[in-house]
């Protein structure tokens, strides 16, 4: 069982608050997300969780027992860091070894896990390697071995794709996903990246300051963002935004997603000039300034074909317009 | 025009590190050579350079006089043992400053630098009294003790110049494995620092080798060391110049063995850190 309660854990260095009082629960099993813009305090968290750094206040318990006072070593969660991490002086296969080293296993299992741990993440070529020799996303792989080998109550990942490119990170996005589905077990991952918060997450934790601001599937993030600032982090292009007299009255702005407004070349809501259009064959983005609300962003399914400076015309879809009060809270 | 100047530039400072490091060797060059010349020639004026009599009898007559094999396994014993002893203080004081800085931490590396400010002299008599209470006078313990207080900052300060390359993320995750502290340093700090640690070892071997204020003044003749061997043959018998060149070549040339083979290792000890 892998389930993880964070009960008002807070974290500050010195007289800075990182993380003011959180509540967390974690089901068992669950992929958890923490996303957010840098500095929000989401590694942070994760690390909180690891022990690798003390909580000031409040409790952890992982898989029903207090976790707080653990040191990382005793706490059966396996991590995988941002750059990778490995022991430079090791090869592959002892690389993926240490932990079970370090939990005294016998010498037979060992090689047992560690060649069948290979041969899930197509390592068992380069086990006499050593990481210096190893491609981005082999090292990656080494790391993840690492990590499964001790069949841990829970995986935390802290940023794991960032360092690979973005082919590479889209194969490994679907790796870990289908890692988790064959395992089972709970991960915890940490990106700043909304696109790998929202195709790998069964449940998506978005911070912002240290705080919460919503606890959700993907799609209720999407279609339900309780602020502007998940409205805004959630969703790529990014929610358009308009405040002032085309509120209608009803709320301080209302949003708009780019996929929620029709693009027309002849008659719409509102009128503007294309000031930007980008072309992926299969989308649109067409970037709008229009007369007395600003820059919208539009997608069209498919090729639509406009250019620099032509006249568009904008309609919003109505049930799919977000309403926030002037502190930004969804009404 | 450009490239002539380099070339020029390139040859004035070819010259110069030539000219600095003749100068450094030669006084070295003379002793050994001395070393090899009757006493008559030793003091001779003009002194000739290789045109005398070779002779081996100054090192016969050392080894004859006084135990070479005794001081040189003193000084063996001494150095390596404050070297060890030094390492295994440092090794975590190291750590804990790389790793887990504190507030104080800088405070505390510079306090350590500082007392190698301060002159030996002013804590010789303190320290000569606690070695004559604690019966440590003139014996290798006493002063592996002494040697390794006397290093251990610039131990310190080079492990902790190293380990503060090595990424801290490879440390946590040793933790996050299940390494405790000990197997963290011991299977994943140290071999990852192999090199840093090499040259801290060879650096300090040949300190304490030379080191020659504290050996001469804490050590008589049963934990006497080669500096205190050359010594010997100053003072007390007037100036024998070709047995104390033989003495003093004897000295030195086992450090300037290990120091020809180990110089790669120590000039990038050395440097290392300072260029990124």
């Amino acid at each position: 069982m892998g389930e993880i309660v964070l009960n008002r854990i807070t974290k500050s260095f010195g007289d800075v608050s990182v993380i003011p009082p959180l509540d967390l629960t974690i089901a068992d099993g669950e992929f958890v997300v923490f996303v957010g813009p840098s500095g929000c305090g989401k590694s942070t968290l994760l690390r909180l969780i690891a022990g690798l750094e003390d909580s000031s206040s409040g409790a952890i318990r992982i898989d029903g027992k207090d976790a707080t006072a653990l040191p990382p070593a005793q706490r059966g969660l396996a991590m995988v860091f941002q750059s990778y991490a490995l022991y430079p002086h090791m090869t592959v296969r002892n690389n993926i070894a240490f932990p079970l080293k370090m939990a005294r296993m016998d010498k037979a299992a060992i090689d047992r896990k560690v060649e069948a741990a290979a041969k899930v993440l197509n390592l068992t070529s380069y086990l006499d390697r050593r990481p210096g020799q190893l491609s981005g996303g082999q090292r990656q792989r080494v790391a993840i071995g690492r990590a499964i080998v001790r069949e841990p109550t829970a995986f935390l990942f802290d940023e794991p794709l960032s360092n690979l490119d973005a082919a590479l990170r889209v194969n490994m996005r679907l790796e870990i996903s289908e890692l988790h589905a064959s395992l089972g077990t709970t991960m915890i991952y940490v990106t700043h990246d909304q696109v790998e918060a929202m195709t790998m997450a069964d449940k998506i934790v978005v911070l912002n300051a240290g705080r919460i601001e919503q606890v959700g599937s993907p799609i209720e993030l999407y279609n339900r963002p309780c602020n502007r600032f998940v409205a805004g982090f959630i969703g790529s292009p990014r929610m358009n935004i308009i405040e002032g007299a085309e509120t209608g009255g009803q709320a301080h702005a209302i949003g708009i997603r780019p996929e929620h407004l029709a693009l027309s070349t002849d008659s719409g809501h509102w009128a503007g000039t294309v000031s930007v259009s980008e072309h992926l064959g299969s989308d649109t983005f067409v970037y709008v300034q229009v007369d007395g609300v600003g820059t919208l962003v539009a997608r069209a399914g498919g090729e639509f074909p406009v250019r620099h400076g032509d006249r568009v015309w904008l309609t919003p879809q109505p049930d799919r317009l977000h309403r926030f009060d002037a502190e930004g809270k969804a009404l | 025009m450009a490239r002539a100047a380099t070339n020029r530039r390139k040859l004035v400072l070819t010259l110069l590190a030539w000219t600095v490091g003749i100068a450094m060797f030669f006084p070295i060059l003379w002793t050994a050579l001395t070393s090899f010349k009757t006493e008559a020639e030793a003091i001779a004026s003009p002194p000739s350079f290789l045109a005398f009599h070779w002779t081996l009898e100054n090192y016969a007559e050392v080894q004859a006089r006084s135990d070479y094999f005794l001081h040189f396994m003193n000084s063996v014993v001494i150095s390596l043992g404050s070297t060890l002893a030094g390492l295994l203080v440092a090794v975590p004081a190291a750590w804990s400053m790389a790793f887990v800085p504190g507030r104080r931490t800088r405070d505390v590396l510079m306090w350590m630098l500082s007392t190698k400010m301060l002159p030996p002299v002013g804590v010789l008599i303190p320290i000569y009294l606690l070695f004559r209470d604690s019966g440590l006078l003139d014996s290798r313990i006493g002063l592996i003790i002494v040697l390794t207080l006397i290093n251990l900052p610039i131990i310190v300060w080079m492990l902790f110049t190293y380990f503060r390359e090595i990424p801290g993320e490879i440390l946590e995750a040793a933790r996050m494995d299940g390494a405790g502290l000990r197997e963290e340093i011991l299977f994943v700090l140290l071999p990852m620092a192999v090199p840093g640690i090499a040259s801290t070892l060879l650096l300090n071997v040949i300190l304490a080798w030379n080191e020659a204020f504290w050996t001469l003044n804490l050590s008589a003749s049963q934990s006497a060391p080669l500096t205190a061997f050359i010594a010997s043959y100053s003072s007390p018998e007037g100036l024998f110049y070709a047995k104390l060149s033989a003495a003093s070549t004897m000295a030195v040339a086992p450090i300037l063995i290990l120091g020809w083979f180990s110089q790669k290792q120590l000039v990038r000890g050395l440097t290392f850190g300072a260029v990124k």
